[in-house]
């Protein structure tokens, strides 16, 4: 089919794919400050989440769709891309790209890195150095489980520095899926781009904070 | 010219026999340079120094020498065209540069435009993509009445602004992923919003897209590279007008 062939097609697959991930990159931010509640608030908020049922795989079917068509295009495009400019420049001067742009593919595979040990880790808990336990309403106790992984400095690190990848990311990423999407023009491009990261900076801060809250022995 | 000031300049050039070739960079030294000189008036001054010892000159391209015709193309500095806003290389002048500075000119590098000598390329990836559906297929008969078809002052602004495009190659050579989107994309935008070219509008965003990635030209990431580049302030957000219609034209 033309959308899967066409260059701005799959681009445009990228876009919508990529742009459904921050939107639950919103809602999984939303979700996780639930932990400033204390116990009771994220405890609460997985057993609400896991009592969802066989709508919990419909929901992680549809997150791999997404980051496999996502992640492999990623991968086509970037390829062709090379193949298409193989001679560069002796004197390579940047005039708008920067690090982050010019990263997409490296910060993606280092997202996609980070994912399989989350999902290892807080998902699968399979991963050392954390408590697993039910709370005294015998739930499944989350707070105790993110506590106890965040006080080893090592994992703490690892979360904060996959937020600055994150943030990398979508530092391009959000701005760029309006241009793909063709929502925008001249006037507001400069203002999509300034929201855009914004917003990269507010998951990065958001996220971050839960890790070196609990590091910093603030929150126990 | 008033003031007899010179500047001398060292110049790493790349030197390539033809397509074939390997090529590889030489060093020159430009004596005599006036602030007056345009660039390539100061490669002509150095062409005939090499020319008066023996050497084989440097070959560029060039035709109008005023800006409009879109043939010189040398990356000056890793930046095509040299970097001063809206501006060929035939109309930078070597005010722009300093007594002892060192200059980097580099030809066009994309797999879609081969370089066949030295600075020139070949730039008929862009013919051929404008072949395949940059123009609206018209009656022949006869001339109509200039005020036959009206046409509002904001969209025909629009469209001169994307028509400004001189298909020089510097978007493509500008990009990261040697990517013609910009010259595309103004071809598409132009044609796009006026009446002679609504009817093929759908058909032409398709064909030209292909052609394009036919040509071995790269997808667009949205670095914006090529309008920074643009020696016709081409917007980027021609880009963004061709992905529209991309997306009108899957649902026709
Ligand atoms: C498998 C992991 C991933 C890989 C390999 C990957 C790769 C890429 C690449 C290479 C691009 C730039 C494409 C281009 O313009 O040339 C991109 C764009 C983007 N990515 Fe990812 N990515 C991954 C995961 C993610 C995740 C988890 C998110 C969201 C949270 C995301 C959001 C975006 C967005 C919004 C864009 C902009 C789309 C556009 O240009 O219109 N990506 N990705
Ligand atoms: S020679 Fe015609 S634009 Fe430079």
């Amino acid at each position: 089919m033309q959308l899967f062939k066409s260059t701005v097609g799959r681009k445009i697959l990228m876009a919508i794919t990529g742009q459904l991930m921050v939107l639950f990159v919103v809602v999984h931010l939303l979700g996780n400050s639930s932990i400033f509640i204390g116990p009771n608030g994220i405890n609460a908020y997985a057993e609400h989440l896991h009592s969802l049922g066989p709508l919990v795989w419909v929901f992680r079917l549809v997150m791999l769709t997404l980051l496999l068509v996502h992640g492999i295009y990623g991968a086509v495009v970037t390829l062709e891309n090379s193949a298409a400019n193989p001679a560069k420049y002796a004197m390579n001067t940047k005039l708008e790209r920067g690090f982050a742009s010019e990263n997409m593919i490296w910060t993606g595979l280092l997202l996609l890195a980070f994912i399989i040990y989350h999902l290892l880790h807080f998902t699968a808990r399979v991963t050392p150095g954390m408590t697993l336990q039910n709370d005294l309403q015998g739930r499944f106790d989350v707070f105790s489980m993110v506590v106890s992984s965040f006080q080893h400095g090592t994992i703490a690190l690892i979360y904060v520095a996959a937020m600055i990848v994150l943030f990398l990311h979508l530092f391009h990423g959000i701005q760029s899926f309006f241009q793909t999407m063709g929502w925008n023009n001249d006037c507001s491009r400069p203002v999509i781009s300034k929201v855009g990261r914004l917003v990269a900076v507010v998951f990065l801060l958001g996220y971050s904070s839960i890790p070196v809250v609990i590091l910093a022995r603030i929150l126990t | 010219m008033s003031d007899h000031k010179t500047m001398t300049l060292t110049l790493i050039v790349w030197r390539q026999k033809n397509a074939n070739d390997p090529g590889k960079f030489e060093t020159y030294t430009a004596k005599d340079i006036t602030e007056h000189h345009s660039f390539l008036e100061m490669l002509d001054c150095v062409n005939e120094d090499l020319i008066n010892s023996g050497k084989e000159p440097i070959v560029f391209d060039h035709d109008c020498r005023e800006g409009i015709c879109g043939m010189c193309s040398q990356v000056i500095n890793g930046v095509p065209h040299g970097g001063q806003e809206r501006t060929t290389v035939c109309q930078l002048h070597m005010r722009k540069f300093k007594d002892g500075d060192t200059i980097y000119i580099e030809p066009w590098r994309a797999k879609a435009f081969p370089i066949q000598k030295d600075l020139v390329v070949d730039r008929t990836a862009y013919d051929t993509i404008i072949q395949s559906g940059g123009y609206t297929s018209c009656h022949t008969g006869g001339v109509p009445d200039a005020n036959a078809t009206l046409i509002p002052k904001e969209v025909l602004d629009y469209a001169m602004d994307a028509a400004e495009c001189i298909g020089c190659g510097a978007c493509a050579a500008a990009c990261p992923n040697s990517s013609a989107m910009l010259f595309t994309s103004a071809k598409v935008a132009q044609l796009a919003v006026l009446p002679q070219g609504k009817p093929e509008a759908a058909a032409r965003v398709q064909a030209m897209l292909n052609t394009m990635q036919e040509c071995g030209f790269g997808n667009c990431s949205n670095h914006y590279e090529c309008q920074a580049a643009c020696p016709k302030g081409i917007n980027v957000k021609f880009i963004a007008k061709l992905n529209r219609e991309y997306l009108k034209a899957l649902f026709k």
